[in-house]
């Protein structure tokens, strides 16, 4: 039975092999400890990490929304399911009160939990890992002085076999880059500072940078332009979709109001991402724009004459109703509907929106975001001023919305059609009912 | 031409496509429970239903509600014989200078008639884009209370309605 041996040979390997790689895989549990008093931490470096963890924008995945801050349990929607955020405020048996800082550090650096259980890569360690010693001290001393709330983290529970949470080992073997940052002697120190946020604290790249079937951001294509809960994210990169070519002092605006007047208001996935970072350090806002700026390079000739006309042009709009020809839907709801904020008058400065031929939205390569800002319109945090917008989900079918947007793109972007239009409303209307 | 369905009523009507809903009920059909606030959909004063859902009409263009019925103030009852809702807005004496009023019932009514039993925190987050510049939201809330207990009543015990609900499709 030659055969059968071949078999069992082989499937005795296999199994060798997959405990192999098991036992490869495990990771030490690192004793804990009795939470630290607040004390044993000098203030001037929580309030460092405070500004820190804006950078890294903690609170939007660690806090159900409307609950307390940094107590976890909130949904992260993956291609391979839900995972849960961990209760990160230091209570002791719910929270990571006893974690040490060498815990605390191999976790965020290298995704492993205190006990030795690898976290799933929702959580951006990819992106930690090149966390300079001193950044991971100021936030270990933010977080160990946050409120403990007492909230068991509901279990992530992913289908098998991605349930068997050891095989992230092999996900981090082919993933995760290990080497901390470089800097680049061709680029300024400003520069340099903000590539490190970008690529290290403010994980930009986890919604900014395609990924593969395996959930891993694609080597090469950083900030190439990604996906975040549905909605397009633009490329950060020399493709930049925006009408105006960004720089560094719009980008700083941009980021650290949440709007700007050349590009629009933060919307969607971005609008959390401004609200911290208007707490963050000016400086390393700045450092980030100016990293983003330098990434695009300078725009061609063409690019700035068009951005130039189209300022111009945008200035120059008159504010009364556009023409809008009986037979063309689209023309008309804008006229009624959009007109009001979005066309003539004096520059985007809430509440008035932004002359849509500026649009990122409208010039991007996807429809999406223009259907969700359009479905459910803009609103600031509860209790605090920014920019505005009605949502329109009630008052425009499927079909009118599809006229609109058609009617947008072919009026100010001058760009080809978006093909599966009609598609991407549908869906971007389902999620919507889901959610 | 443009057909419009306004409270079970079919309406022919020679306006502009981009006319806003709004400038259509309060200045052709005498319509005018609802009111012009700000015109940029920031204040709901001028909120009516849509295919049960609550728009803003000072910024829906008429081409858009072609063939889609829409309900008004005036579709949910009349001064002698006023809705559920319109009865306890009326005993909660939730109106003060009275200008929001229409759009507030209107934006309630589309949660209460599709989900009479709405929890306070479903009540609050419908009413969110609504506002009252005299402040009278608590006592707008209670009444949102008191006509959903009413609706409740009225659908547990059918033909006992006074002034009658318009029903709508939902999508």
């Amino acid at each position: 039975m030659p055969l059968l041996r071949v078999v069992l040979v082989l499937l005795l390997l296999l199994a060798l092999g997959i405990g192999g790689a098991w036992l490869w895989s495990r990771q030490p549990e690192i004793a804990g400890i009795e939470p630290p008093p607040f004390s044993s931490f000098a203030a001037d470096l929580v309030a460092r990490g405070a500004r820190l963890a804006a950078v890294g924008d903690c609170d939007t995945c660690h806090t159900v929304p409307g609950g307390p801050h940094y107590a976890g349990g909130r949904q992260i929607p993956t291609p391979f399911g839900t995972v849960y955020s961990t209760n990160i405020t230091p209570d002791r048996d719910t929270g990571i009160g006893g974690w040490s800082e060498a815990a605390f550090a191999r976790a965020v650096r290298e995704g492993v939990s205190r006990r030795g259980r690898y976290l799933y890569p929702a959580f951006p360690y990819d992106h930690y890992a090149k966390l300079a010693d001193d950044d991971v001290h100021a936030l270990y001393a933010f977080v160990m002085t946050r409120s403990p709330v007492i909230q068991r983290t509901p279990r992530t529970r992913l289908a098998f076999p991605l349930n068997q949470r050891w095989l992230v080992a092999l996900w981090n073997l082919l993933y995760l880059d290990r080497t901390p940052f470089r800097s680049d002697p061709g680029r300024s120190a400003e520069e340099n500072r903000g590539a490190y946020l970008v690529e290290g604290l403010g994980h930009c790249g986890d919604c900014h940078t395609p990924r593969n079937l395996l959930g891993a951001e694609k080597s090469g294509e950083a900030l190439a332009g990604g996906m975040a809960e549905g909605w397009h994210s633009p490329a950060l990169d020399a493709a930049s979709p925006a009408p105006v070519p960004w720089n560094a002092d719009h980008l700083f605006a941009y980021l650290h109001q949440g709007w700007d007047t050349e590009h629009g208001a933060a919307a969607g996935p971005m609008q959390p991402v401004v609200e911290d970072l208007a707490q963050a350090d000016p400086g390393d806002v700045r450092a980030i724009a100016a990293y983003i700026a330098a990434l695009q390079g300078p725009p061609s000739a063409e690019r700035q004459r068009r951005a130039e006309a189209l300022l111009a042009q945008s200035a120059r709009r008159e504010p009364t109703a556009p023409a809008h020809p009986a037979d063309d839907l689209g023309a008309a709801i804008f006229a009624g509907a959009c007109a009001s904020c979005h066309f003539g008058g004096p520059a985007m400065v809430p509440p008035r929106g932004i002359d849509l031929a500026l649009s990122s939205a409208i010039a991007a390569p996807d429809p999406s975001d223009a259907v969700y800002v359009i479905l459910d319109g803009i609103r600031p945090p509860e209790g605090r001023p920014g920019p505005w917008m009605p949502g329109f989900a009630g008052a425009f079918t499927d079909a009118q919305l599809g006229a609109l947007l058609r009617y947008l793109r072919g009026q100010y972007d001058g760009q080809p059609a978006w093909p599966d239009l009609d598609s991407r409303i549908r869906d971007v209307r389902r999620s919507r009912e889901r959610s | 031409m443009i057909t419009l369905t306004v409270n079970g009523k079919a309406y022919r009507l020679e306006v502009d496509a981009a006319t806003p809903l709004l400038y259509v009920l309060r200045g052709e059909l005498g319509l005018n429970g609802a009111k012009f606030g700000c015109g940029l959909g920031q204040c709901g004063a001028c909120t009516v239903v849509v295919d049960g859902e609550a728009i803003y009409s000072c910024l829906t263009p008429v081409v858009a509600l072609e063939g889609r019925p829409i309900t008004t103030v005036e579709g949910l009852g009349s001064e002698t014989a006023p809705g559920p809702l319109q009865r306890a807005f009326i005993d909660e004496q939730a109106a003060q200078c009275g200008y929001c009023i229409a759009g507030m019932i209107m934006r309630a009514h589309a949660l209460l008639a599709r989900n009479p039993a709405a929890s306070e925190a479903e009540i609050r987050a419908q009413m969110e884009p609504n506002l009252c510049r005299c402040g009278t939201h608590m006592r707008i809330l209670r009444a949102i209370r008191r006509g959903a207990a009413a609706m409740r009543t009225a659908q547990s015990s059918p033909g006992n309605v006074p002034g009658g609900e318009v029903s709508e499709a939902r999508r």
